[in-house]
């Protein structure tokens, strides 16, 4: 029996339509709620299981040093020490860290979104010899293990006398990152012409339009990079611990680092510490979230 | 005349805006792949002046026992975690994109570990897998399984750093996430039109049209593994692990040039690793003619 309308379950239930009762549609439709509860039941056991290590995490930072070390393992610490948390950050300097980290993250992202977006928008907006080798050359560095320019970046900074300062860590992303170049090129691509024909038309440069058109409108990818970019630096390690030495220069992660030397029997300070050190990233990642995520959509889906 | 003049600044402004990454280019990346190049034949100590050693430093490379150890964890690690990472982020993407209620919660929370700073995971998992008083052997009693030492076992030691790794497979989901959206309707539609069942449609229309992203996962996933570094400095101290079963290679790498100073020989490891990285991308990238499949018309790079 031929059927004319492209109705999604006649498509999906063929079997079932192909009766025509509404039995089997309403068969069906059971089997599709089915289908439903036992996948939500399978994400719902899945997501416990990847939320149980944080909720080890924040329930041992308040613990006790008793119970930190209680087994069978203590769920509801009683008492809830919340003095773990003031003594864990002030066991080593962590307001000097988290004010570097801060410090670094912030000049980190700015640079990243302003040379990468001005990069993207080059390659997106603009013709000139060379540009898709020349894509192709930054998708390469993309891949690049960071570990074959490692020594050498070390050297020229220490070279520079910039070594136990701040600055190797966030003077490179003024120059652009291959990823955030990538994801800004492919938005910029989607922005219609007509917009830049028309500011030109109006005697608008390419620098004007590229700040006051293609930037503004580009606020989801814009704060897909911005958000990587601050993530990455909060996140660093390598970073800090080969060009950080001094006390009143280091960040978070080393601070947390510290924490496996002289302290590493204080688990539950560590885990104090460590969720102050998570706190303002995971703020930062819900602040941003669905914005977030449509960035990474929207590069999933442009030149694939 | 006005169109090359227009061509012309159209260009200047170009290589203008290009500026930054150009500079950045030549040196972050270009100047120190050739300077580290160049080291290999140096020796090096920071402490004193660079002198010239020759293939020395290679010639140390081939009967180092470290080296193939190292590379030998670090493969073990990397064959084990990547393919898992991928394929457990594929089946929740598919379970995710199944139209679920919740999902943006869902997907929050499968992503939320890849945002969480790497030194207080590793910290985390130092202690989940603590033999005594560690949450991994209280959820092995909840099975009735007997409790394992995990990190101060060379024999599940990498293993456990396996796990940790698979804990973050977030970040290949929404990869896949946003390939699944991508997949157009009319596909499914006209598969169904063709009498396929929900299987016959996954496996004649979602696999192909998913598989450049698990290309790009995987591509991407065994070159971030091979350099795994951080987690296994921070549990282990920078030691590697009981028995240096987690003496991964960038961490013997990264011992050679900061604590050893020896830059030299450090410089002829980072090259042995890129090598064999750059060669498993390749057989990647000839392998994926075989099983990748790309729309005809998708417009492509550049």
């Amino acid at each position: 029996m031929a059927n004319q309308v492209l109705d999604r379950r006649v498509v999906t239930f063929g079997s079932a339509a192909a009766h025509g009762t509404r039995l089997g549609a309403r068969r069906a439709e059971v089997r599709r709620v089915l289908r439903t509860i036992a996948i939500e039941l399978v994400l719902l056991v899945l997501g416990i299981g990847m939320l149980l290590p944080f909720l080890w995490l924040i329930t041992g930072s308040v613990k006790s040093e008793a119970q930190v070390f209680a087994w069978p393992p203590v769920w509801l610490p009683s008492p809830v020490q919340w003095e773990n948390y003031p003594k864990a950050l002030t066991i080593l300097p962590f307001a000097t860290f988290f004010r570097n980290t801060i410090f670094i993250a912030v000049l980190a992202t700015a640079g990243t979104v302003v040379s990468s977006s001005l990069v993207a928008f080059a390659f997106a907006r603009l013709r000139f010899p060379g540009r898709g080798p020349l894509f192709l050359l930054v998708l390469a560095t993309m891949m690049l293990p960071g570990i074959v320019t490692m020594i050498p970046r070390f050297i020229l900074f220490k070279h520079l006398g910039w070594v136990d300062t701040l600055r190797p860590l966030w003077v490179p992303d003024f120059f652009g990152s291959s990823f955030s170049i990538f994801l800004l090129r492919q938005f910029f691509l989607t922005l219609p012409v007509e917009m830049d024909e028309a500011a030109r038309i109006d005697g608008a440069s390419n620098w004007r339009i590229w700040a006051t058109i293609a930037v503004p409108l580009s606020v989801p990818a814009v704060t897909t990079v911005a958000v990587f970019a601050f993530i990455n630096s909060w996140n660093d390690f390598m970073g800090p611990l080969i060009y950080l030495n001094s006390m009143d220069k280091r960040t978070v992660s080393l601070g947390l680092a510290a924490f496996t030397g002289i302290y590493s029997a204080e688990y539950n300070l560590m885990m104090a510490a460590s969720v102050s050190a998570l706190l303002p990233v995971l703020a930062v990642f819900f602040f941003a979230q669905r914005l977030f995520v449509k960035g990474i959509v929207l590069s999933g889906m442009g030149g694939r | 005349m006005a169109s090359s003049k227009l061509l012309r600044s159209e260009r200047r402004d170009a290589y203008l805006m290009l500026l930054p990454w150009i500079v950045g280019f030549l040196i972050f990346t270009a100047g120190p792949m050739v300077a580290s190049f160049v080291m290999i034949f140096m020796n090096w100590s920071l402490l004193t002046p660079p002198t010239w050693a020759g293939l020395q430093n290679l010639q140390f490379l081939v009967h180092d026992y470290y080296v193939p150890l190292a590379l030998g964890n670090t493969a073990y690690y990397t064959f084990l975690e990547v393919p898992l990472h991928v394929a457990i982020a594929l089946a929740v993407a598919l379970l995710l994109n199944a139209r679920v209620p919740f999902m943006g919660i869902h997907r929050t929370i499968f992503y939320l570990p890849t945002v969480t700073p790497i030194v207080a995971t590793a910290l985390l998992w130092g202690y989940v897998f603590n033999p005594q008083f560690g949450l991994a052997n209280a959820v092995l009693g909840w099975f009735g399984i007997e409790p394992l030492r995990w990190l101060n076992d060379p024999a599940t030691s990498k293993l456990s750093f396996v796990i940790m790794g698979l804990w973050g497979f977030g970040s290949g989901m929404v990869i896949f996430l946003a390939g699944l959206q991508g997949i157009p309707e009319s596909l499914y539609e006209a598969a169904g039109l063709d009498g396929a069942g929900r299987w016959a449609r996954f496996w004649h229309v979602t696999l192909p049209m998913i598989t450049p992203m698990v290309f790009f996962n995987l591509v991407l996933g065994i070159i971030g593994s091979f350099q795994i570094f951080s987690s296994a400095y921070v549990i282990t101290n920078g030691q590697g692990g009981p028995a240096d079963s987690t003496l991964f290679f960038v961490l013997y790498l990264f011992r050679n040039g900061f604590q050893f100073f020896r830059m030299g020989y450090a410089s002829a490891l980072a090259w042995l690793l890129f090598l064999v990285i750059m060669a498993f991308t390749l057989l990647q990238l000839w392998l994926s003619k075989r099983w990748v499949y790309y729309e005809v018309d998708r417009g492509g790079l550049g």
